[in-house]
């Protein structure tokens, strides 16, 4: 098994920390837009996986590539039942709105 | 070699750009569609790192299922976007200085960092131990065996959302005209048939 590169592995961790920080700002611009927020989570779970992989590949041990696909596991989970709170409560709500989740708290 | 930096650059700065656009695009299905794109180029950067197994995993769950759910949503529920975008102006300075901040911290670790010679010693599962076995093949062999119970539980979470989603989503519309075979099948002439006699030269 062939790893590579003569692109070090700086270029791969700083690569995912500019998608994190990408996925954290998103956040703040869309405080009110739940998708947006989901899709900015995915970004930061994008990038936890870069890291993930560059360790592996450079640090020669498969057990990071085993544990990207339990992330991407947990991270397909998480986006179907929030994106199934998120039609319950549209329907009930009429809107996405994030100060109007609130209401949900019991 | 020259082509793996350029494909590096490549992949890497479309992938940074496309993040920016999903955060940053009016119409979300704009935001999925550039998800999408950041998601074929982190398969990208993951097939130059030598995982091919977990960049084609990348597109298939993220791409062909998350997104598309994504998608799906999103056409399916009729949002004002536009509501949606006022008014959140006001957070963009702090995103900004947290944001700076992180990245900041970010570079500075990543930059400055050094492992130790002897930390390829410390491999759980060396790649080297795998002789000649690709990257999906060395994957199954560990997954299948030493991984077997976290590989299970990954499944049965995946269980639970899929129960989980179902249930928060299901309902029972009122008025739908729905076949019910029971019904059909326990109707009988005598209830709903009725048979007059009707003497002959009355009728129409």
């Amino acid at each position: 098994m062939e790893t590579l590169v003569n692109i070090s592995m700086t270029h791969f961790l700083i690569l995912a920390g500019i998608i994190f920080t990408v996925g954290v700002f998103g956040i703040f611009l869309n405080r009110k837009n739940v998708i947006v927020i989901l899709m900015s989570i995915e970004l930061m779970l994008l990038a936890v996986n870069i890291n993930f992989i560059t360790f592996s590949a450079y640090l020669d041990d498969l057990v990071g590539q085993v544990f990207v696909m339990f992330i991407l596991t947990v991270a397909a989970a998480e986006a179907a039942i929030g994106l199934a709170i998120l039609v319950v409560f549209f329907r009930n709500k009429g809107s996405i709105a994030v100060e109007d989740l609130s209401e949900m708290k019991g | 070699m020259v082509i793996q930096a350029l494909a590096f650059y490549l992949f890497a700065g479309i992938l940074v750009v496309s993040a920016l656009m999903v955060i940053t695009a009016r119409n979300p299905v704009h935001s999925v569609l550039f998800l999408i794109l950041g998601f074929f180029n982190a398969a990208g950067i993951f097939i130059l790192l030598g995982a091919e197994f977990i960049a084609m995993i990348l597109v298939i769950v993220y791409v062909g299922a998350v997104a598309v759910l994504f998608l799906f949503v999103v056409m399916m529920l009729d949002i004002n976007f536009a509501d949606l975008r006022k008014g959140g102006m006001q957070y963009i300075p702090l995103g900004i200085v947290i944001g700076g901040i992180l990245l900041f911290e970010f570079v500075t670790i990543y930059t400055y960092w050094q492992f130790s010679p002897d930390v390829i010693q410390n491999a759980a599962l060396p790649m080297s131990g795998f002789g000649d076995a690709q990257n999906s093949e060395a994957l199954g062999l560990v997954l299948y065996t030493d991984y077997i119970f976290p590989f299970q539980m990954s499944g049965l979470i995946l269980f639970v959302a899929m129960i989980g989603a179902i249930v928060l989503t299901h309902r029972t519309r009122p008025g739908i005209r729905k076949q019910k075979v029971s019904d059909q099948h326990a109707r009988k002439a005598s209830d709903v048939l009725e048979v007059k006699k009707i003497s002959s030269g009355t009728g129409a």
